[in-house]
């Protein structure tokens, strides 16, 4: 139960081998993808959307810059967070207005369809890219900048950015298909996933840090489709983890005022395997609570487990239930960084981070941070009873700001 | 060793079969060869818990060992994660990218083993292909997931209110993941129709197959909505 203790560089952590990758873009192993998606562009294969400003930029694995917008984002929502973790979803959204940015949450977006491919499939190049260019032409259309909130839509529409542009043959049959729905052939100038805002706005957030985290150890899975699915376009950092790994959720973390403690089995998925999780959790239950939460419980005694994705959240969280029956060592809250931002800059823990959807008990969690979690229980009772009365509809985004 | 699991298929369909794999236009861009080192073992949480190996599937691939990858289309390929924690090959080969493609042929042909492995799954497949979301919050249900705990049954009690006291309107839904315009699922109907992938499922499931085919085509012809 000892926690690892890593020296800490001023805005990060930093292997024990102190070794820093210093990339250089100029020498990179990998295309850098966006050239040829702006040639196509000029070509007039397709319309390229900019990334509207203002912008942060951020750098990625190899040194390069990526432009990460602020406002003006279209919400490419989650299934599984929208479905089974809303409380994902509402944290990022509540942020957005927290901050007074635009935003837009859009109904003309389907999922992208991913978690079913990876799961069974029952699908195939083609419709898998069609699918992302319709919602992608979607978002062009209302002049809102495509901001995805799933890694595995994430990391999918990287790839099927990567099949676009090198496979001409695939691009003509999708823009076919584009065509008959009576939609424009776009592509984004980026790909960027909700964690990349997050870090963009992490000085914003620092500075308005309602909850004090200095004693609150958190430990971060890196979710395997935002950084291993195109590894290039991810953001690295050389003050975290002496850029070695992705910077996502961990410098988020830190410049909250959290610890960031460190594990050795942090480049293992989380077991969400997809089909697993809906069909064969022995596996998902197993290889999340054997292979990471307790390993984590042993080597770094987390407060809580931090993540970024859909699938992440899910599996390490709702597989310590049936784990505890063996008498396993697990019981450590799972949450997004985005709820757990929310939180910090005094966001409400059920009206908005919604944490009562989630399975692994957060209460201690939540009392070490200073929340009063049975008065916030109560207003939020309130609110149902409201909403059960008749005397409002829906808890509106008024009463949580 | 030369697999003999499967004598009584003739050497002509695994042969085929494995020609559809090949052809795939991504095959070129996820197999290089392979060094044998084992990274991408060490990395495969599906290979610490099944008698799996990501290394096995490239080398077979690579060495178009014909016998060998029809048991592997049957006894491996829906044990892989999908994580893609195997790229990280020296080789930069992409052996979950591979079995991408190896089930997208398996399905395609509707082989046993692969029904048998989506057996319990399908209602899945119905949700994402006629709603355009993967997961809807009434998919929670304790007798679904009752490992998850008597929070499942507890989201189920409430669900209907849970979902009014989220401030985002598009997620006051319980059917669906959030509120999806009508217009967006014909266009997603059209997508699965002039793609092939409605009558791939056929070959998986041809009740299910019927069944979403019935839904798109009436919403369709209802909307007026017309696929050239």
């Amino acid at each position: 139960m000892n926690r690892i203790s890593l020296p800490m560089a001023p805005r990060g952590t930093t292997p024990e081998t102190g070794r820093t990758f210093s990339p250089d873009p100029d020498n990179a192993p990998e295309e850098d993808l966006r050239e040829a998606i702006a040639q196509l562009g000029r070509e007039g294969e397709w319309i390229v959307q900019p990334v509207p400003e203002p912008y942060y930029e951020a750098r990625t694995k190899y040194g390069r810059i990526k432009k990460i917008p602020f406002e003006k984002t279209w919400h490419h929502k989650s299934c599984g967070q929208c479905g089974h973790i809303p409380g994902y979803s509402t944290s990022i959204f509540w942020l957005n207005r927290f901050l007074g940015y635009d935003y837009f949450d859009p109904r003309d977006q389907t999922s992208c369809t991913a978690w079913n491919y990876y799961a069974s499939a029952t699908s195939n190049q083609v419709a898998q890219a069609a699918v992302a260019m319709r919602n992608f032409s979607a978002a062009y259309e209302t002049g809102y900048y495509p901001l995805i909130h799933c890694g595995t839509s994430f990391g999918h529409y990287k790839e099927v950015r990567h099949e676009l542009v090198h496979n001409h043959d695939l691009r003509r049959k999708v823009r076919d298909v584009i065509t008959k729905l009576g939609r424009p052939f776009v592509m984004p100038e980026e790909l960027v996933h909700y964690s990349e805002w997050m870090y963009a706005i992490r000085d914003q957030l620092k500075s308005r840090v309602v909850v004090d985290l200095s004693d609150i150890t958190a430990t971060v899975h890196p979710a395997c489709h935002y950084y291993k699915l195109q590894s290039g376009d991810a953001i690295y950092d050389p003050e975290i983890y002496g850029g070695q790994r992705t910077a996502a959720v961990t410098a988020v973390v830190q410049d909250l005022g959290a610890h960031v403690a460190d594990y050795s089995t942090w480049y293992d998925c989380c077991g969400f395997g997809f089909r697993h999780i809906l069909v064969q959790r022995d596996f998902t239950r197993s290889f999340a609570t054997m292979r990471k939460i307790e390993v984590m419980k042993e080597e770094a005694n987390p407060d809580v487990v931090l993540t970024h994705d859909t699938g992440c959240v899910t599996s390490l969280d709702k597989s310590q239930f049936a784990t505890q029956a063996h008498g396993r060592n697990v019981g450590v809250p799972v949450m997004s960084e985005s709820q757990f931002a929310a939180l910090a800059v005094g966001a409400h823990p059920f009206r908005v981070a919604q944490l009562h959807w989630h399975s692994t008990d957060y209460r201690p969690l939540l009392a070490k941070m200073g929340i009063d979690v049975e008065g916030a229980w109560a207003e939020f009772q309130e609110d149902l009873s409201k909403i059960e009365k008749g005397a409002m509809d829906y808890l509106t985004w008024d009463a949580v700001l | 060793m030369l697999s003999n699991l499967y004598p009584e298929v003739p050497l002509e369909e695994k042969q085929r079969l494995f020609d559809q794999v090949k052809a795939d236009a991504r095959f070129e861009d996820y197999l290089y060869g392979c060094y044998e080192c084992g990274i991408c073992v060490a990395a495969c949480p599906s290979a610490r818990f099944y008698d799996f190996s990501p290394r096995k599937i490239a080398q077979t691939l690579a060495r178009e060992d014909i016998e060998m990858f029809y048991e592997q289309m049957n006894d491996d390929i829906w044990n892989c994660s999908q994580c893609f924690s195997c790229v990280r090959c020296p080789r930069h080969n992409n052996p979950g990218g591979l079995i991408t493609i190896m089930r997208e042929v398996a399905v395609t042909n509707g082989l046993r083993s692969t029904k048998e492995a989506l057996a319990g799954y399908t209602r899945i497949i119905y949700k994402i292909m006629t709603t355009g979301t993967q997961v809807s919050p009434d998919m929670l249900q304790e007798d679904a997931f009752p490992d998850w705990g008597p929070q499942v049954k507890e989201v189920a009690s409430h669900l209907d209110l849970w979902r009014r006291a989220l401030p985002p309107e598009t997620l006051h839904t319980t059917g669906l993941s959030w509120q999806v315009e009508e217009r967006t699922m014909l266009e997603l109907y059209t997508i699965w129709k002039l793609t092939g992938v409605l009558d791939m499922i056929s070959e998986l499931d041809e009740g299910l197959h019927d069944i979403m085919e019935e839904v798109m085509d009436d919403a369709l012809e209802d909307q007026g909505f017309t696929i050239a």
